[in-house]
């Protein structure tokens, strides 16, 4: 066995290595940055202001551009469709977190059992999640078709008569959101059940020795302790759902009408049918701010939830 | 544009070749020069390589299987890419804004761009080089072209900045066997189609008795070509829309009691692909649609009334009878330093083989009347006469269904929420009413500027 001696010189003392309150800020420094910076300021910063300033616009791609200053804003508060699909982006993003949430909870205390073959069925149950979006809504597109889908075949099995699924108005959105759990309830699951697994045993030890019954053990301990995990699922569903938009767009491109058109879908129509750049920035400014106003609220309940030490 | 017209070097020499090869005395020599003049020199551009811009469908796949023959005759390579249609839309319309688009030629749906085209100044007109000899072939035959095809692709100016290559003309595909069963004959007007529709309706049987779009924006076409049976299209000659009158309340009735009284259920999500199954499975009587969806109807894989479809043309309506016209051209980039040989790829891939090809293939109806003529081709094919008499009939009453504006997108957007409005109950006056309201101020927009 060999020993290395460093020299002295190379060994920093405690009083060598700056405090974090007192590092060193020297503008020789900020050199180092400079890449960091420049990448954030063209991608995150530029397009942002560009956003801004193009929603001051009146600007139809192949036409002039004139400034209008908050005239794109004015006229969005009194579209009647931006601000029904502000509705259907609402009801369709809480329908599509809290169902996956509850569900794929369910699925990871389920999992998290011993239970015969618990492997391969988790490993089933999964599936669902590594599909293609635009795959899984074409597929389901088939299976809606009213008269030749095989969901009002398999209805008429149990004496159900068909339903009009995605092709009215009243259950379109439902629908959808059958799609998006049945999609997305495993990622929950998986979440949820990886917290599952960490767990302590000792509380439910002494719970049991107290005489708790199951519920008042999940109630009482397991939700409590699962919760940070389950707010992380909360935070991306939230961000899925709102910025769904391929499922939609395959399945119903908003209809039947304007029944499903949320705003990502009367987005896409501003500025990729309508080539209204303009006033396609300003929907984008307004549903930038509606997120991060909902990401702060996630944010501090996120932090709220946390263990306490 | 200005180069093509300019005389080259090499042109006038050709052209005093053959002024030498006309005269009295022939030297073997000239002779020589004069056979090869008498065929036309694809050969001229060789060496230069040209970008293209398609649609993905059917017809494109027939114009990239004919590149390689192409490029052995002129020497001229070709880079075409075909792109879904929604997205070719949008890449024409960015690339065109920019002022310097990748491709030299593209294709268009006429339906939807050509305002925007001309507004745009997208294309180079065709005019010119189609009279040009040294840049036509003799065999080109412009004449061969439908005169309605020509006038759909001709613009308000007169220029013609894309050739049509396909036109899809609206008619009524219908089960004949049943209108046997029930007695019923084939409609002679819009009216009675109605009537017709009612009698052939039985839900219980799982058969609607009529069915067509109801999906928005895909539903316009669908009223649009009911509207011509008053004479009228939505917009006036001088682009005014014609949208909320008697005559659009009358075909939006119809419209409705076609789709909500007699169409299937859920028909008010259906674009031609849900029609097309509906159809197809032998649960719906008639269908009103494009003649180039055809296709699958006849395949006995994924059809079951397989020789049981009926091709009648659309009936006429109370005061006209027109068949709806859609259809796709082919044009050359204004700012193309390749003008010349993007010209002679567009008459290579519009020829009459290429035409027939696309009439032998199913891939949709030709432009060019010659490819109606080929008898070989009509008694080979498995849609029978009535479906070629169909054709040719609907050709001789074709006109264009949908606006020639710009915002033809916009516009099938908000009068499309309309109809879908009406199949769900609501008033079709005051659907009309209120979607004329809002896109009126779009289309006065739209030419401003």
């Amino acid at each position: 066995m060999t020993s290395t001696t460093l020299p002295a010189s190379s060994l920093a003392s405690p009083a060598q290595i700056p405090a974090a309150d007192s590092q060193d800020f020297t503008p020789r420094y900020w050199l180092f940055s400079l890449p960091a910076v420049l990448i954030v300021a063209s991608v995150i910063v530029f397009p942002w202001l560009f956003t801004l300033y193009m929603s001051t616009q009146d600007w139809k791609i192949g036409g002039g551009q004139e400034f209008v200053g908050l005239q794109n804003f004015v006229e969005l508060a009194r579209d009647p469709r931006f601000i029904e699909s502000m509705g259907h982006t609402f009801y369709y993003t809480v329908l599509a977190v809290v169902l996956p949430i509850l569900f794929g909870t369910a699925a990871a205390l389920v999992f998290h059992r011993e239970f015969p073959f618990r492997g391969l069925l988790r490993t089933i149950f999964v599936m669902p999640m590594m599909a293609t979006p635009v795959a899984v809504a074409l597929v389901w597109t088939m299976m809606f078709h009213p008269q030749l889908g095989v969901l009002n075949y398999l209805l008429s099995l149990i004496g159900i008569g068909p339903q009009a699924w995605v092709y009215s108005p009243n259950t379109v959105i439902p629908t959808l959101i059958l799609v998006e759990v049945w999609h997305w309830t495993p990622l929950v699951m998986l979440i949820v059940l990886g917290g599952l697994a960490g767990l302590p045993k000792e509380p439910y030890e002494s719970a049991l020795i107290d005489g708790a019954n199951a519920w008042h053990m999940f109630r009482h301990i397991t939700l409590p302790l699962v919760w940070p995990f389950i707010m992380v699922a909360i935070v991306i569903r939230t961000i899925d759902a709102l910025k769904a938009f391929d499922t939609i767009f395959v399945i119903t491109q908003g209809g039947p009408g304007t029944s499903s058109e949320t705003l990502n879908i009367f987005l896409y129509l501003q500025a990729f049918q309508f080539y209204k750049i303009g006033y396609a920035s300003a929907v984008v400014v307004i549903f930038f701010v509606i997120i991060i106003m909902l990401s702060l609220l996630l944010l501090y309940a996120r932090q709220k939830s946390k263990w306490n030490a | 544009m200005t180069e093509i017209l300019k005389p080259t070097r090499r042109g006038l020499l050709r052209g005093a070749a053959a002024l030498g090869a006309t005269g009295a005395i022939a030297s073997p020599l000239v002779l020589r020069e004069a056979r090869a003049q008498a065929g036309f020199n694809w050969k001229r551009f060789s060496g230069q390589s040209i970008d293209v811009l398609l649609v993905k469908n059917p017809r494109s796949d027939l114009f990239q299987a004919a590149e390689k023959e192409f490029t052995e005759l002129t020497g001229i390579k070709v880079s075409s890419e075909q792109v879904p249609e929604q997205q070719q839309r949008q890449k024409a319309v960015i690339e065109f804004a920019s002022g310097k688009p990748s491709f030299d030629v593209s294709a268009i749906s006429l339906h939807v761009q050509k305002r925007m085209a001309a507004k745009g100044k997208w294309f180079a007109d065709l005019s010119p080089m189609i009279k040009d000899a040294s840049l036509t072939s003799p065999d080109f035959n412009f004449e061969d072209f439908g005169a309605g095809a020509v006038a759909y692709a001709r613009q308000a100016d007169g220029a013609l900045d894309t050739l049509p290559y396909f036109v899809d003309y609206w008619m009524v595909y219908y089960n004949k066997e049943l209108f046997d069963a029930k007695g019923v004959a084939f409609p002679k007007t819009m009216d009675e189609m109605a009537v017709a529709a009612a009698k052939l309706h039985d839900p219980a049987k799982g058969v609607a008795g009529f069915v067509s779009r109801g999906l928005k924006n895909a539903n316009v076409p669908v009223w649009a070509c009911l509207l011509l049976g008053q004479g009228v299209e939505t917009t006036s000659a001088d682009g005014k829309l014609q949208t909320a009158g008697p005559e659009a309340i009358w075909a939006g009735e119809l419209y409705k009691k076609l789709n909500k009284d007699t169409g299937p259920a859920g028909a008010v999500g259906f674009n031609w692909n849900e029609c097309q199954t509906t159809f197809m499975q032998g649960r719906a009587a008639m269908w009103l649609d494009g003649i180039g969806f055809a296709t699958p109807l006849e395949d006995p894989t994924k059809s079951r009334i397989v020789g049981k479809v009926g091709y009648g043309v659309t009936p006429p309506g109370p005061k006209a009878h027109h068949a709806g016209m859609f259809g796709d051209g082919i044009g050359i980039s204004r700012g193309s330093q390749k003008k010349e040989a993007a010209w002679l790829y567009i008459q290579f891939i519009t020829n009459r083989a290429q035409q027939l090809a696309m009439l032998k293939a199913g891939a949709g109806a030709p432009a060019r009347s010659s490819a109606y003529l080929d008898k070989e081709t009509i008694e080979k094919s498995k849609f029978g006469k009535q479906y070629f008499d169909c054709l040719l009939n609907s050709a001789k009453i074709a006109r264009a269904a949908l606006p020639q504006i710009v915002p033809v997108t916009e516009f099938r957007d908000v009068f499309g929420v309309a109809l879908t409005n009406m199949i769900g109950g609501a008033d079709v006056a005051a659907e009309l009413k209120k979607a004329t309201e809002a896109f009126a101020p779009v289309l006065v927009k739209s030419e401003q500027g």
